[in-house]
């Protein structure tokens, strides 16, 4: 490993050939701005096209300013990165990005969590001498996701997570000059294109040209409405994560100041997705034990691997992406919409009341959740099994909205039977954690015996792309993981290329599962909170009492009062669902 | 393919072969160097045979891979001495003959062009040259 | 074999054929057969002469007669005349500007005199769409030389030591990239060809590659064999059909002679060259621009370092280098490094072809020796100043270079003489500008390219340049207020010193030569109000002459938006918060009553 020696700012430093001025300066304390540059290690995600020119520094013997965060580190290397020159053309480019922004910073969606907003703060900018025409360009509004360009600076943060994390392939830049901007194919709005509106593009924007379509007003709207019976579903990991939008430490687990809030909010019932996902492992788990046997036995008609369905971004990745196999994936519904269909059935039927006087908001980190619950095979005559889903944001908008000081808050259990989960319907939060559930699950149903240790650290870990083998009494099971679609797929090319030996795949879309979702609060490319929300939600189930599904009391009571067993024609009704080829109807409407 | 180039000798010999081709733009565009001759072409001229003579000279000094430029040009006003041509050695005053049938040509060429001697029938220059325009 | 006696080089270039010079050929073709001269006279189509002021040109060989603006009409008499009766068709001789008698040898042709063609030695000299006539003039035996007798490291000295330097714009010494490309270890090179002329008025590239296509392929070749690339790619733009469809026939052509292909000259080399088509973006001149629309992705300039010697097109090492860097290579290797040192100056060696334009008598295309002063170009080879106008300024480098004054005329023309005067080589246009061009519009006229060929992706560029020309707009209306110089000086400075690529850095170039050169012209349009060159519409004034004016009323009926008033038979008024400036009335009055001031 070879080392150079540079100053910075007249000190010293010696780092590692290949590091950039950025990150030199940044060891030792010296904090260069930057805006268009976002690197995260394990997520696969870097991001610095060296366009904005923020991070600009004097490199002596050099005529131009060179840009930080693109260039590396040399011997003998002399940078100056506050000198006049530099502080002048740094303010200078900032001004130019600002006259061509919008200055609308009082109302808009992303005001204080921006990015360009700091960064005007921090160099002090209080008059744009280079003002003129400033960019416009058509609105979209996709069911997940809303798409206001003219506040676009193009750092290109959501084409590398579009194109790069994700292989999606949906945003990149278009036209050229000033009319420059990023937007799908021939400027298309999201929804006619392949988007999987995984979110990871509003994950990442520094500013509030894209950001989740908000629903904070329809769930307001179903509260107040005397009529209606409302009840809430939260996913795993937004009690991982909801904390860090009132100040609090990543990583703090804040389940029970969550369910106070929401009661607080005046929902009639407040229910946790987590009871879902333990339904899904019973479904899921079932359906892969029988293709497994089946496949055991020598049935040919059985395609293994099984691939998880949970993640509607990845759902609809697959049905565009690789259509000729839509037949892998488990057909268990996601638990958003699993939970769904039951309140709208089994609840319902326990209230005493029609399916339509209920209304199910859900509570995701999710943006692709507000899609899915769109989707025409979720709803019965028009009536939506999962009427509104809003994401982490939103509900602390919610919260802030009435007035909750929600620090203060004491904590409180969830509603029965809906809000009863085990450790494994928590782990549905991360990475590996849906394929440890299944197995802690499929292990003990499959060979009958009680299974010691339920945690299988094989599966865990932040890794894109992970191996494992997990022995099931002596049955070896190859298990697969991928977080991000870019590792799904290249997951999927091995399956379908027939190189893998794969019995059961987890895929999540997002970095990290859903604790690094897009409906999450922003990360600002900090890759130590999603660290820190995956610690939270291993805490959690390790705080479990009951951490298997199939032992979790009120699902069993469910197929015991209503369903009868998994995979039962009830089930397969209620819990079950069907993908599209969707290839052929993004090139017809093309 | 019999053109395949198979070697820098093959190019060679087939640059030679083809040089033909372009030789005359080449002097054309270097005659201060090369023996020029202007073959007066007016119809009393063609009449008088300058055509022929003019085809003897080409193919003449051709044949004997003597670098000379070849053109026809107007009237010269010897009428009477037709065909008339002009013939400039590099480095040498032009010089005029008339009556220059494809028998007196051989003649030029054997004599004046290839060794400088001077021959009959040169028409007195009473003028500079034709194409000093 | 006909043995002709008389060729007739009729111009292909594109601007020839615009104005109909395959139909010219085809008349003196068919003209020549109803003459029975088949086998004396051979009609070729060549590649463009360079002077296209006079176009459409042909040229008579051996006699070396010039005729200009011929029409296809002039065919027969051309033929019947020059060659059945030998006489000059004097109506389409050029006519020397000077003492206004005809000229008809190119070679006595002021236009002529100066230029030394190395790079263009080929064009409007041999049919470019015959292999066999580029093999007659020397043509792929410096490849031949190359790969039997060099190695790589002796071929890279030669170019080396040569001196030459890219032509493209950045002058780069081309024998120094060749040995960084040869140095990265790698399993595949490219060799890549820049065809992607886009400075306005500019046609280089084109000409070369439309008249002698050939000495790029060999040229490509030779720099594979020095590399150690086996693979050539020409990005062109696809609104270059004639350059594109010459390049397809020379590449069959030597493909089928065997020299591209598998084993060149049985020396075991293989080396081939495929055409990538660019969609007419400036930038993508740049060469990591370049690379990347190759690659298929959005024509956008990376960082540099890496350079593409280390990391190119897919990734592999890639010796980029321009249309006419290349053309130069077959001459250096024929006749020696130290022939082509010792022509132009000490640190640019050679000549550099320019595309003359703008207000000068001899439009065209021309290669001078490095060295040779801009008065040369512009007053001996341009012929002066079109219509006896006076000089008053020269840009050079195109949208990237400056505008350089009358002081800068007697400076050589070298890479870096230019650059020190604040503009630069750039590829090579040059455009003339005369009294009546004023320096703030012309400036605004480049930034208006910049600003639409900018890629947008880095800030100073995509927003700066936009800035920039609302400024000089501004001005330009009469609008700027006292600090607005000051801000556009900043401003130019900034985007100079922070744009991502070459594009932008160089963008501010017209802006801060203009400022420097002409400061007063600046000071006339904020301070004043005025534009000394009158050509800025919003500070022009309209006015009547009331000594003058007899009252006739033409003017006032025919001002379209009736800023015109008064009695009739008294002197009229031009209201100018109404005036459009249109000069309707000017034209019209038949008094000089109106005058602009």
């Amino acid at each position: 490993m070879n080392l150079v020696k540079l100053t910075i700012d007249n000190k010293p430093v010696v780092v590692e050939q290949g590091t950039t001025i950025l990150e030199a300066a940044k060891s030792i304390g010296i904090k260069i701005p930057s805006l268009c540059y976002m690197k995260m290690d394990d997520m696969n995600f870097e991001n610095k096209p060296g366009g904005c020119r923020v991070c600009v520094v004097e490199v002596e013997g050099r005529r131009n300013l060179a840009p930080a965060c693109k260039t590396e580190c040399l011997e003998g290397m002399v940078v100056k990165t506050h000198t006049v020159r530099v502080i002048n053309a740094r303010r200078t480019v900032m001004e130019l990005i600002l006259s061509d922004h919008p200055a609308e910073c009082l109302t808009c969606a992303k005001s204080g969590e921006c990015e360009l907003q700091d960064l005007a703060q921090n160099l002090g900018i209080r008059e744009i001498h280079y003002t003129g025409e400033q960019s416009h360009y058509k609105g979209d509004r996709s069911p997940a996701i809303i798409r206001e360009m003219d506040k676009c600076i193009m750092c290109r943060r959501c084409e590398t997570a579009c194109n790069e994390v994700q292989t999606v392939g949906v945003l990149s830049a278009v036209n050229r000059g000033f009319e420059s901007v990023v937007a799908p194919a021939f400027e298309m709005d999201l929804d006619h294109s392949v988007c999987t509106y995984c979110g990871q593009c509003v994950a990442v924007c520094p500013t509030g040209a894209l950001t989740e379509r908000d629903y904070t007003w329809k769930v307001i709207e179903a509260l107040v409405d005397p009529n209606k019976t409302v009840v809430v579903q939260t996913a795993p990991a937004v009690r991982a994560a909801l904390g860090e939008s009132f100040g609090m430490e990543p990583g703090t687990l804040v389940t029970g100041k969550m369910v106070a809030a929401l009661r607080k909010l005046g929902f009639d019932y407040v229910f946790d997705t987590d009871f879902a996902a333990d339904l899904t492992i019973m479904e899921e788990g079932t359906e892969f034990l029988d293709r497994l046997t089946r496949h055991l036995n020598g049935d040919k008609s059985v395609k293994l691997p099984i691939l998880t369905s949970c993640c509607p971004g990845w759902v609809k990745f697959f049905e565009h992406q690789f259509p000729e196999m839509i037949d892998i994936p488990s057909t268990a519904k996601s638990p958003q919409q699993m939970f769904g269909a039951i309140a709208k059935s089994y609840f319902a039927k326990k209230l005493d009341k029609k399916r339509e006087d209920l209304v199910v908001v859900s509570v995701m980190p999710c943006l692709a959740k507000k899609y899915e619950c769109t989707r025409e095979e979720f709803s019965v005559n028009g009536d939506a099994d999962v009427n509104v889903s809003v994401t982490t944001r939103e509900l602390a908008q919610l919260i802030r909205n009435a007035n909750i000081d929600f620090a203060s808050l004491t904590d409180e259990e969830f509603d029965q039977p809906l809000g009863e989960s085990t450790g494994a319907g928590v782990i549905f939060g991360t990475t590996g954690g849906v394929i440890e559930a299944a197995v802690r699950s499929a292990y003990e149903l499959h060979t009958g015996k009680h299974l010691e240790k339920v945690e299988f650290n094989e599966l865990r870990g932040m890794e894109g792309s992970r191996k494992a083998t997990v022995d099931f009494d002596g049955m070896k099971l190859n298990i697969g993981i991928a977080h991000g679609l870019g590792n799904a797929r290249k997951l999927l090319e091995d399956v379908k290329s027939g190189k893998s030996d794969f019995h059961a795949i987890e895929i999540m879309a997002c970095p990290g599962g859903c604790i690094g979702g897009g409906g999450q609060p922003y990360h600002h490319g900090n890759v130590d909170i999603l660290k820190k929300r995956q610690r939270a939600i291993y805490e959690e189930d390790a705080g479990k009492p009951i951490r298997k599904s199939h032992e979790n009391p009120f699902i069993q009571e469910l197929y015991k009062e209503f369903l009868g067993k998994p995979l039962s024609d009830l089930s397969h009704e209620l819990l079950h669902t069907h993908y599209f080829d969707r290839k052929k109807k993004v090139e017809i409407e093309e | 393919m019999s053109n395949k180039v198979k070697s820098l000798q093959d190019l060679r010999k087939m640059r030679d072969e083809l040089k033909g081709k372009i030789n005359l733009r080449e002097k054309s565009d270097n005659p201060d160097n090369l023996v020029q001759i202007k073959v007066s072409m007016a119809t009393c001229g063609i009449a008088s045979g300058a055509r022929e003579t003019m085809n003897y000279i080409i193919d003449d000094l051709d044949n004997q891979a003597i670098d000379a430029v070849v053109t026809q040009t107007g009237c010269m006003g010897y009428c009477y001495a037709e065909p008339t041509i002009e013939v400039t050695l590099p480095g040498e005053e032009p010089v005029i003959i008339g009556n220059v049938d494809t028998k007196k040509a051989s003649e030029i060429i054997e004599k004046y062009i290839k060794n400088g001697e001077l021959v009959d029938g040169i028409i007195p220059d009473t003028y500079k040259t034709i194409d000093n325009k | 074999m006909a043995k002709y006696k008389n060729h007739i080089l009729v111009c292909g270039g594109t601007g020839c054929r615009a104005s109909q010079s395959e139909a010219i050929a085809a008349n003196l073709q068919k003209a020549v057969d109803e003459n029975n001269l088949g086998n004396d006279v051979q009609v070729v189509k060549t590649g463009c002469f360079g002077f296209c002021e006079k176009g459409p040109v042909i040229k008579m060989v051996p006699d070396n007669t010039f005729y200009v603006h011929v029409a296809p009409e002039d065919a027969e008499e051309l033929v019947l005349e020059h060659l059945v009766k030998g006489r000059k068709v004097e109506r389409l001789l050029y006519i020397d500007p000077e003492t206004k008698a005809p000229v008809s040898d190119s070679r006595h042709m002021d236009f002529y005199k100066k230029q030394l063609r190395i790079a263009l030695r080929n064009c409007g000299f041999i049919d470019p769409e015959n292999i066999d006539e580029y093999i007659a003039r020397d043509g792929y035996s410096a490849l031949g030389t190359v790969l039997e007798k060099m190695s790589p490291e002796e071929a890279i000295k030669v170019v080396k030591d040569s001196g030459l330097r890219g032509r493209g714009g950045g002058g780069f010494p081309t024998g120094l990239k060749w040995e960084l490309t040869y140095k990265s270890e790698s399993d595949q090179k490219y060799v890549v060809c820049n065809a992607d002329e886009g400075d306005p008025g500019a046609f280089m590239d084109r000409s070369i590659l439309e008249g002698d296509p050939h000495s790029v392929l060999e040229a490509m070749a030779i720099c594979g064999y020095c590399i150690g690339a086996d693979t050539g790619l020409i990005y062109i733009r696809a609104e270059y059909p004639l350059a594109i469809k010459r390049l397809k026939i020379a590449i069959d052509q030597a493909r089928e002679y065997g020299l591209l292909g598998k084993d060149i000259f049985g020396s075991g080399f293989d080396f081939d060259v495929s055409i990538r088509y660019g969609a007419g973006a400036f930038v993508c001149g740049e060469e990591t621009a370049l690379i990347h629309s190759m690659e298929g992705m959005r024509g956008e300039p990376t960082v540099k370092p890496p350079f593409p010697a280390q990391s190119g097109y897919k990734g592999k090492p890639t010796n980029v280098n321009n249309v006419e860097t290349f053309a130069n290579i077959p001459a250096i290797f024929l006749k020696g490094a130290e022939w082509f040192n010792k022509i132009g100056t000490e640190k640019s060696a050679g000549t550099k072809v320019f595309a003359l334009a703008g207000k000068v008598n001899n439009v065209g295309l021309i290669e001078v020796p490095m060295g040779t002063t801009l008065r040369e170009v512009i007053f001996d080879i341009g012929g002066g100043i079109k219509g006896g106008k006076k000089f008053k300024a020269v840009q050079t480098g195109g949208p990237s270079g400056g505008c350089l004054t009358e002081n800068h005329l007697d400076l050589p023309i070298d890479y870096d003489t230019l650059l020190a005067s604040g503009s630069m080589m750039g590829s090579g246009g040059m455009i003339v500008m005369d009294e009546d061009d004023c320096m703030v519009s012309v400036a605004k006229f480049y930034l208006d390219f910049t600003v639409e060929e900018s890629c947008g992706k880095c800030t100073p560029c995509r927003v700066g340049n936009k800035r920039l020309y609302e400024l000089l707009d501004k001005i330009t209306l009469g609008k700027a207020e006292e600090g607005d110089l000051t801000l556009l000086r900043n401003l130019a400075n900034v985007i100079k010193d922070t744009a991502l690529c070459g594009l932008g850095q160089t963008s501010p170039n017209p802006v801060l030569s203009t400022m420097d050169n002409f400061p007063e012209e600046y000071e006339a349009h904020v301070k004043d109000g005025k534009c000394p060159a009158g050509q800025c519409r919003a500070l022009m004034q309209y006015v009547i002459d009331q000594n003058l004016c007899v009252g006739c009323t033409l003017c006032s009926r025919v001002c379209p938006v009736d800023a015109i008033s008064g009695e009739k038979k008294m002197p009229h008024f031009i209201d100018s918060s109404v005036c459009i400036k249109c000069g309707a009335c000017m034209e019209k009055c038949k008094f000089g009553a109106i005058s602009v001031q």
